[in-house]
């Protein structure tokens, strides 16, 4: 099966028999079992998400520019910001780049004309929704008061909202993002084109594997806390139930267990983008691919392993505090490794600041900010001090926004004339990447200060002294929503009058890049052998002027 | 021999590598599955060591007879499913298809047993609540295990007995040619749901009555 024809006939330069052209209608869409179709299902899906909770939290930020609160009532405060966390995470950060990105881009890195289960890609896209349905349900019903986390007894004695509701939307998700890690790990495994070997795939592959690996084992446990939760909230079963020796800290551990690994679920593939991103406007290969591998696979083993540094103040004991606050630190060290070898990657490269690039330089910053306030917490001392303040919110934002919205915002231009063989507007897009950047740091630099001085998370109300930096971060908010409203209007824009892209505007090297834009239905006309690692752009740590200009060799031979 | 083309699904070039695939799949997926009964089987273990003489007076009244009867119905029916995985794969199409319907009999009649002692238990009111009869109350958390843990149990248990039907369906109605490619994944499913039935027998009727 080396050279092996897939039978149907070569497609022309012009577009006609790209993925698109197979059809118009709106069954073929919901019917189709395309990866790249699957992939925009999830991409427009995820959207809609996004702003939901994006609308969520715009309240919430508009209602803590008073200090006693403009609008809102305590109840409604609190279902807002539940809101914002369950969306934001379930539905946006945990599909948004291996469901979208993965989905459209495995299969096409790898050579393979789909995933390994096609039928069950779409079904995991079927759960996805049916999931959202539950969450829309509890949205409309009033909404769940518990934050995203669902403590008990509080979520299941307590809370007044509905929480089964939302429970179940977030259970049924878990299974559509196994079903995503299963078809990912599979096809990963059994899909690679002749001579893709494994130290040949691309980071993105890699980061793509890696993920998948932490959303199969992982996320059962978060699915099986929650039905335990939906089974003490609705028949009254002692699961966590302390007046009949139950044990509510149990279910934090369990609840981490799965919510820790649940932030490399979100990073990983950040980290994958990136790295493509940067050895293709760096015209550079990337600094040490094989520990950039290891790296990878490393934070994702290490990561089922620190989820106790949530729990320092939960009463835990100190042997384990310690044990977690080590083990924290030691997942530091790839996620360091990482953050060099990009930075070792620019070297000397021939950078040019195309939109993906700004994007993804803001990553490598904003995630060095997450990474290094995270060491802080992971130390018992501090985190003590400034546990559950503002000061946790803008360290995980910085990882979660800063970095991975930052990273998927990169990946969306960097491969939207490979997905709809058009061209963004550039200054539009730098523009918007530039406001990005600076009102994210305007939104979430104010709340490490005020966390660092007292300001606690999920309060309503709080001290006038805290004012000036609420004020600071709901204006900065008003910027980062302004850019996160650009692209959706540019991207749009070009859907209809983008100059054509070609198969590689960006003279990049992966096997995405040598079929057509937008691809045909089973993404190569023939199988394409590969030959050499990926990234053969020119050397690493050369200058500039040694460059001799010769063309850079592609991934494989694929047309 | 049969045209085995029909077999074939998108993206597989051939039979064997899509066996694989579905090896490969079904495996990844069980260890998922193995997670999610990890979270049971951690609550159990703290539960029972903290209130260890509870959970030995708790399983006292598990119903013994139809927890033994149902583990020979469900080890029964795994040997019936490995015959017809073999049997599928020499292509014998009766043979796989009589052992495909015995195992889902064999299935439907673990329930059967299962939802009498159900019946049982509850005419015990062995359903932690208010008329719970066992004075002690970590007793109820044994029993908050056993129907959780036979509940999902059960539940996985129709999920088999479901796809193994629609098996034996595509058999039945030669829609699929008879082959072990189809049936490798429901076969391993299959043994994967009695597997965990072997953790919970011991866990919830026999800890306790040594």
């Amino acid at each position: 099966m080396t050279d092996m024809t897939l039978p149907f006939a070569p497609v022309e330069e012009t577009g006609h028999g790209s993925y698109l052209d197979e059809g118009h209608t709106l069954v073929s869409w919901l019917a189709t079992t395309d990866h790249k179709r699957i992939g925009i299902l999830y991409a427009l899906s995820i959207t809609v998400f996004f702003f939901i909770a994006g609308i969520a939290i715009g309240l919430v930020r508009l209602e803590l520019i008073e200090p006693n609160g403009m609008f809102l009532t305590n109840d409604a405060y609190d279902r807002l910001f539940t809101l914002h966390g369950i969306l934001m995470v379930w539905f946006f950060l945990v599909p948004s780049i291996p469901a979208t990105m993965g989905n459209f881009l495995l299969p096409l890195m790898i050579g393979a004309r789909d995933v390994a289960f096609p039928r069950l890609n779409l079904i995991s896209w079927y759960l996805f929704v049916f999931a959202g349905g539950f969450v829309a349900y509890m949205l409309i019903s009033g909404g769940a008061d518990t934050g995203w986390t669902f403590y008990p007894p509080f979520s299941t004695d307590y809370a007044n909202g509905h929480v089964i509701a939302a429970a179940a939307g977030v259970f049924v998700a878990g299974f559509s993002s196994i079903a995503t890690g299963v078809n990912f790990i599979t096809t990963t495994h059994m899909l690679r084109a002749p001579g893709m070997t494994w130290f040949r795939l691309p980071l993105f592959v890699w980061a793509i594997y890696a993920v998948s690996l932490v959303m199969v084992l992982a996320t059962p446990v978060l699915a099986m806390s929650l039905l335990l939760i939906i089974a003490e909230r609705a028949f009254g079963l002692p699961v966590f139930d302390a007046a009949r020796g139950g044990d509510p800290v149990l279910f934090q551990h369990l609840f981490w267990f799965y919510s820790h690994p649940a932030v490399y679920i979100m990073i990983l593939p950040a980290m994958g983008v990136v790295s493509e991103v940067f050895a293709c406007f760096a015209r550079r290969q990337v600094f040490g691919y094989s520990f950039m591998v290891y790296a990878l696979l490393a934070i994702a083993v290490i990561g089922f392993m620190v989820w106790g540094h949530h729990m320092f103040v939960a009463g835990q004991s100190q042997l384990a505090t310690l044990v977690f606050s080590f083990l924290t630190f030691i997942v530091a060290v790839p996620s360091a490794i990482k953050v060099f070898n990009w930075t070792a990657t620019l070297y000397q490269g021939q950078i040019s600041f195309e939109a993906p690039m700004l994007y993804s330089l803001g990553f490598l910053g904003l995630f060095t900010i997450g990474g290094l306030t995270g060491l802080y917490l992971a130390s018992g001392p501090i985190d003590i001090q400034v546990h559950d303040t503002y000061f946790v919110i803008a360290h995980f934002h910085y990882i979660m926004v800063g970095a991975s919205v930052s990273a998927f915002m990169a990946g969306i231009h960097y491969w939207w004339p490979k997905v709809t063989g058009r061209m963004y507007h550039e200054f539009w897009a730098q523009f918007a990447a530039i406001t990005m950047f600076l009102g994210f740091n305007m939104t979430f630099m104010p709340q490490f200060l005020m966390g660092w001085e007292g300001m606690m998370r999920r309060y309503h109300h709080y001290p006038p002294v805290f004012q000036i930096w609420h004020v600071f971060s709901s204006a900065g908010a008003a910027i980062l929503a302004v850019a996160y409203l650009m692209p959706l209007v540019y991207l749009s824009w070009s859907l209809k009058a983008g100059a054509r892209a070609g198969n590689n505007p960006w003279q990049a090297t992966g096997l995405e890049w040598q079929t057509t834009s937008p691809p045909p239905k089973r993404n190569f006309t023939r199988q394409p052998p590969v030959s050499s690692a990926p990234y053969m752009y020119h050397e690493t740590g050369q200058p500039r002027s040694s460059d001799d200009r010769r063309p850079i060799r592609p991934h494989g031979e694929a047309q | 021999m049969n045209d085995l083309s029909r077999a074939l699904q998108e993206p597989w070039p051939d039979l064997a590598t899509q066996r694989t695939g579905v090896g490969v799949g079904i495996w990844v997926f069980l260890a998922s599955e193995i997670l999610f009964f990890s979270a049971l089987f951690v609550i159990y273990a703290v539960y029972r060591n903290f209130n260890a003489q509870a959970f030995a007076a708790a399983a006292k009244h598990t119903e013994l007879l139809y927890g033994t009867l149902n583990t020979g119905l469900l080890l029964t029916s795994s040997m019936t499913m490995t015959v017809a995985l073999r049997a599928a794969s020499a292509q014998l199409r009766r043979l796989t298809l009589a052992c495909l319907v015995l195992t889902i009999l064999l299935g439907l009649s673990f329930l059967l047993c299962k939802g009498l002692e159900y019946h049982d238990d509850l005419q015990k009111d062995l359903f932690p609540g208010a008329a719970f009869p066992l004075s002690s109350p970590p007793t109820q958390l044994f029993w908050m295990l056993y129907w959780i843990m036979t509940g999902i149990h059960a539940v996985h248990l129709c999920a088999g007995i479901a796809v193994v039907t629609a098996v034996a369906v595509l058999f039945w109605r030669q829609i699929v040619p008879v082959q072990g490619s189809t049936m490798e994944g429901v076969a391993t499913y299959w043994h994967f749901v009695d597997s965990v039935w072997l953790v919970l027998y011991p866990l919830l009727y026999l800890v306790g009555r040594s």
